[in-house]
């Protein structure tokens, strides 16, 4: 079981590293997004630092968002999808790999770039610790949450606005909570209640969120 | 002779699109039977085939296998039963190699490397291993499906029109797969639009309407 964990997880970062240039799309609107912001506003370092953890928080998020199609999208199209729902090992387990996959290539980058975009908007030093912990705990949820969506739109052609429409309210507690604990870090406060509640959240999550995207796509191949 | 039962269809039916395609349909499939669904286009074969294999959920009915149903009860069954259907299941970016070895790591099945080049020679696709998926042609990339099923060690193969982009040489192939598989105690559940020609005896399962054919001990209507 642990072994079908693993060459599905192998398998997906291999396909990954072999097409790069889709790799790099959440990256790179991450990084945009929240470089161009402070030019559109009035830059000065204090305006700056009170939007940083929102504006770096939404944009990640978003990055996320974008990136889910890509989670089903081509397994669906290609037929994969059909022989992982007809493996001999829970389809849980599959769709665990696949989703950890997933944050290999999106969350984690988005976790290693965000303390240069957190300098860059001029937040302390604690508070970049503090959004590292955040993202860090938040966007393994993103990816796992979006499976769940994913998985019930992926035979829907075009199904974006329905994704977003499935998630987005499912993303809220996050960003509130995620972008939160960067701006209590700041005035210096006390950050454990809203970093214990994305680690509930995540182990939630990480337990449930498996479980529902199994049982959706096997909806989805029904049709 | 009565072969001994593995596969059981019981009391199928199967709605799409408010239509009606088939109803209290039943089969049974023994060791080293070849079964054939034979119906014209949506008549629901594809559906039927996404049934028995357990993709699909049917209106009503139940499947069993070796007198357990399948359902509440899949490791059993998916770990002796292969399927493959319309659609090619290649990476372009994966190697043949890689390729076959992802859809055999799917069934936690994990073979050496002159065992997968073994088959890959005797589906015609020697010497063709680190060649990435996407420089395949179509009818190469289902010869790779071929080589999956007979690596697959399962007793039951479910093939959706398996000759799809096959040439001539690749149907001759299929036969002789399919004969072989029969001759070892396995058994074959297929549709097909093209002529097999199969040295042996074989049943069939008539879908589509105006179709009353009575066969043995399956009917339908």
């Amino acid at each position: 079981m642990l072994k079908a964990y693993y060459h599905l997880l192998l398998r997906d970062l291999r396909l990954a590293l072999r097409s790069r240039h889709e790799l790099a799309n959440p990256l790179i609107f991450f990084v945009l997004v929240v470089t161009l912001f402070p030019l559109a506003v009035t830059p000065t370092p204090e305006a700056l630092r009170a939007m940083a953890p929102g504006v770096i928080w939404v944009s990640a998020l978003l990055a996320v968002l974008l990136s889910l199609d890509r989670l089903f999208k081509q397994d669906y199209e290609d037929g994969s999808l059909d022989q992982l729902m007809l493996s001999p090992n829970p389809l849980m387990i599959l769709v665990l790999a696949k989703v950890t996959a997933h944050w290999l290539l999106t969350g984690l980058p988005l976790v290693i770039v965000a303390p240069l975009l957190g300098m860059f908007m001029s937040l302390p030093t604690e508070a970049v610790m503090v959004l590292i912990y955040s993202l860090l705990l938040g966007t393994p949820v993103l990816s796992l949450i979006g499976a769940i969506g994913v998985s019930l739109t992926v035979a829907v052609n075009r199904g974006g606005v329905l994704l977003s429409l499935i998630i987005l309210p499912l993303y809220i507690p996050i960003l509130i909570f995620g972008a939160n604990a960067v701006d209590v870090a700041m005035d210096g406060m006390s950050v454990k209640g809203q970093l214990y509640f994305l680690a509930a959240v995540l182990a939630l999550s990480l337990s449930l969120a498996p479980l529902a995207t199994s049982v959706a796509l096997r909806i989805t191949a029904s049709r | 002779m009565q072969a001994v039962m593995m596969f059981e269809a019981q009391a199928l039916e199967c709605i799409r699109d408010d239509r009606l395609l088939f109803r209290d349909l039943s089969f049974t499939v023994g060791e080293g039977e070849v079964l054939q669904i034979e119906g014209p286009n949506g008549s629901g074969k594809t559906s039927l085939l996404r049934i028995i294999c357990g993709l699909r959920l049917p209106e009503s009915g139940e499947i069993h296998w070796y007198g357990e149903p399948v359902r509440g009860n899949r490791e059993d069954y998916y770990a002796n039963m292969v399927y493959i259907g319309h659609l090619p299941c290649i990476k372009g970016d994966l190697t043949v190699m890689e390729n076959i070895r992802s859809l055999l790591d799917a069934r936690s099945q994990t073979l050496g490397r002159e065992v997968i080049e073994a088959a890959l020679a005797k589906v015609g696709l020697a010497s063709y291993e680190d060649v990435p998926g996407k420089a395949l042609s179509s009818g190469q990339r289902r010869r790779i499906l071929l080589a999956f099923v007979h690596l697959s060690q399962a007793k039951l193969w479910i093939l959706d029109e398996p000759l799809t982009a096959l040439d001539v040489q690749g149907v001759a192939l299929m036969e002789s797969m399919i004969l072989e598989h029969r001759a070892a105690g396995g058994s074959v559940v297929f549709t097909t639009h093209h002529g097999m020609q199969l040295d042996c005896e074989m049943r069939s399962v008539q879908l589509g309407r105006g179709a009353r054919q009575q066969q043995g001990e399956w009917d339908e209507d």
